[in-house]
């Protein structure tokens, strides 16, 4: 099960390269998500995928699951969703004031 | 326990939310924000004090010991940096009131530096890597907003440049962290260098290592310092001197912490390539601050020089050199924002940002002249200013290790800074003037007290080591040793 | 812009209500099931944000007359408070308490301070995701 969820890590971080390498805003935003998503799943992969009871020491009987994984991806989410929002709203903001959602077109140069 | 030690990231958090109440009523938003600033000064003081008396002190939340819970450590290398971080906060405060304008005070500019200092606050303080993670995007999501606010077409295009590298480095943050919960199975920096020491950090942990090596260095600007000088030139003074101040330390502070306490037993590799980074990112900085053109430029990368230098103190790594990297540290945040104030302040009396066209301004403001000529010396670490003494120390430090071409490579980069500020000194503050006595844009009383102040402290930690270099040694001592930081969190017997 | 999607309205004023039910079920379960504040408060959010969908800013606005920046303040600071307030009763910071209560109408009652602290963060979600989505909004921005 952990090989194949680390390939389909890799598979995500492929995608999201890809999309962030283009010259688009849009998809470069996108690409971020889903670099955010692929980590949090190698996350929950890296903290080992067994089966077992919910950790509550009063409600069930061991062996427990570890639950980390998932406050720590939990957080992270939290997180990724947050920054993803702001930096939609910064793209469209920029679309706005510089008129072009090119890459390219935004690299500036030095004489300004 | 002590509950005092979330104050400096909680007190920030609760002033800036209650900020937001009083958006209308903005000279109330002045006042509490600098009073709240005093308060954290007053504290992490007392709490330095407190530290040194008794010892690394901690907070575990809601009770859960380590390596169960999330906790705040507090040693002196973390509370000195939240001192001197808070002091220069205060500093930028006072130079934002009378230069950012209403509109940004309108836009919460005030609860985002509040914000931006808990992030700051509370990377210093954490003792879990996780809860490192989150303060620093708590830092980082403030500093976005502090950079593109209030844009132009040139601020919001440089600030969606520095907001995808930034998402991108703290994604890698994250891999490093699975690989390492992966590898170890814990969280707690304590707690993984003990198990990293017991395993002897295998190929395995150390390529992890590296991977943490490549994420705290994008945002530390060490080597990865591409993104640097586009963002830090675009912002409003006083965020510009902040983001120099405070967020490549906090890389910084987080490398220390890496490579003293979690994985300090590969010097050979991790710490050559550290020395080498080092010295490639001091070299770059040369070139740029000696080649730069406009006094933006100039200042931005002397805070890649500066980058480079403590991170020689790291790569070093015997007990005299970390105790340079904390004294550099605490210098280069003071300096660093005099520097980045002056030189906004230059840009703001002249309307000019190329060296060349600006001349004789000492004549139209001498203290503010002599002020700027100040923070030059500092930075070049003339005595009795506060470079000399970090420098001295991470150069005996080099000596004693036998590292002479670090030795060499950090001192020739005080003469590239040397160089750069003076040129700058000698071409716009000596000559011709070109303000004429009428058109004089008169400096406010703000802007020169938080200069001065900012100068008070330049001026304090270079006379006044004798009072600072114990806490500096209480914070080498627990980096050249980390038993002494684990035997503080790890309750006894129980691992 | 005044948007006229009858179907679209007619759904909203019948879905909102079974939405921000859900919204409130997943706030209380988050206690010892799958739920919590921050799903609480991304279901109560997506309530509001399907009401500007269907209806234009400005009605909206009338009738929920909150500054959705304040909603978020408050859910912060009713989240750090709870966290602080473990430091009044000298217990270490983000300490938390429960008991169990006779209430009227409920009978026995499990009350938590974590249940104060939750709706902080679903107050802060719904104000921090309303907000973004009229920023993006071009006249509701700020």
């Amino acid at each position: 099960m952990e090989s194949v969820m680390v390939i389909l890590v890799g598979v995500l971080v492929a995608v999201a390269t890809y999309l962030i390498l283009s010259r688009n805003i849009i998809r470069v935003i996108l690409g971020t998500a889903i670099l955010s998503h692929a980590v949090h799943l190698l996350i929950l992969t890296m903290g080992s995928l067994k089966q077992g009871n919910v950790p509550l020491l009063s409600d069930s009987e061991g062996p427990y699951t570890d639950a980390l994984p998932q406050a720590l991806i939990l957080t992270a989410i939290v997180i990724s969703f947050a920054v993803t929002a702001f930096v939609l709203v910064l793209a469209f903001r920029t679309y706005g004031t510089n008129k072009t959602d090119d890459l390219q077109e935004l690299r500036g140069n030095a004489d300004e | 326990m002590s509950n005092l030690l979330i104050a400096p990231m909680i007190i920030p958090i609760m002033t800036a939310i209650i900020l937001v109440f009083l958006r209308d009523n903005v000279r109330m938003q002045r006042v509490i924000s600098l009073i709240t600033m005093g308060v954290i000064i007053l504290i992490s003081g007392f709490l330095l004090v407190e530290v040194k008396n008794n010892g690394i002190m901690r907070l575990d939340f809601s009770g859960w010991l380590p390596p169960f819970g999330i906790l705040f450590v507090g040693d002196a290398f973390a509370l000195l940096l939240v001192l001197v971080a808070s002091i220069v906060t205060a500093a930028c405060l006072i130079y934002a009131f009378s230069t950012i304008g209403e509109a940004h005070e309108k836009m919460f500019f005030y609860s985002f530096v509040l914000l931006l200092v808990a992030g700051v606050n509370g990377s210093f303080l954490t003792g879990d890597i996780f809860n490192l993670f989150v303060c620093f995007e708590v830092m980082l999501l403030a500093s976005y907003v502090l950079v593109a606010l209030g844009g132009g077409k040139r601020q919001l295009r440089e600030s969606l440049k520095y907001v995808l590298i930034n998402v991108v480095a703290s994604w890698m943050f994250l891999v490093a962290l699975a690989y390492l919960y992966g590898a170890v199975g814990t969280l707690n920096m304590a707690h993984i260098s003990m198990r990293v020491a017991e395993a002897g950090q295998d190929p395995v942990l150390t390529t992890i290592s590296l991977v943490f090596l490549i994420v705290f260095s994008l945002k530390a600007g060490l080597l990865l310092f591409f993104w640097l000088p586009g963002s830090y030139s675009v912002p409003p003074t006083s965020v510009a001197a902040l983001f120099a101040a405070l967020l490549t330390k906090v890389g910084m502070y987080a490398l220390i912490r890496t490579f003293t306490l979690m994985f300090p037993n590969q010097p050979d590799i991790t710490h050559t390539i550290i020395g080498v980074m080092a010295v490639i990112t001091l070299l770059a900085g040369m070139a740029g601050a000696m080649g730069g053109r406009d006094v933006k430029t100039i200042a931005t990368y002397n805070v890649i020089i500066g980058v480079g230098f403590i991170m020689i103190g790291l790569a070093i790594g015997n007990e005299q050199a970390l105790m340079g990297a904390v004294y550099y540290l605490m210098h280069d945040m003071v300096a660093k924002a005099l520097l980045f104030l002056c030189i906004g302040m230059m840009v703001y009396l002249t309307g000019e940002t190329i060296v060349k066209n600006m001349s004789g301004l000492i004549r139209n403001y001498p203290l503010f002249g002599w002020l700027y000529f100040l923070g030059l010396c500092a930075l070049v670490g003339i005595p009795p200013l506060s470079g000399f003494i970090g420098k001295v120390l991470i150069g005996q430090g080099a000596i004693a290790g036998g590292d002479y071409i670090l030795l060499i490579v950090g001192f020739l980069s005080s003469i590239a800074v040397l160089y750069s500020l003076l040129r700058i000194f000698l071409a716009s503050f000596f000559g011709e003037t070109i303000i004429v006595m009428e058109d004089e844009v008169p400096i406010r009383k703000g802007m020169m007290g938080s200069l001065v102040l900012l100068a008070a402290c330049v001026i304090f930690l270079g006379l006044g080591a004798n009072y600072i270099m114990p806490f500096v040694e209480a914070a080498a001592a627990v980096l050249v040793d980390p038993s002494i930081y684990i035997d503080a969190v790890m309750p006894q017997g129980n691992e | 812009m005044k948007i006229n999607d009858v179907i679209l309205r007619t759904v909203v004023k019948g879905v909102v209500f079974i939405i921000l039910t859900l919204g409130m079920y997943l706030f209380f379960a988050g206690h010892n099931a799958p739920g919590g504040g921050f799903i609480g408060g991304l279901v109560l959010a997506s309530a509001v944000v399907l009401l500007y969908l269907a209806y234009d800013i400005e009605t909206i606005q009338k009738t929920m007359p909150f500054d959705f920046k304040k909603v978020a303040a408050v859910g912060v600071l009713l989240a750090t408070g709870t966290a602080l307030g473990s430091v009044l009763f000298d217990v270490p910071f983000l300490s938390h308490t429960d008991g169990y209560f006779d209430l009227p109408l409920l009978g026995e009652t499990h009350l938590t301070t974590v249940t104060i602290f939750e709706a902080g963060v679903a107050l802060t979600v719904v104000g921090v995701v309303v907000t973004i989505i009229l920023s993006i909004n071009e006249e509701g921005g700020e």
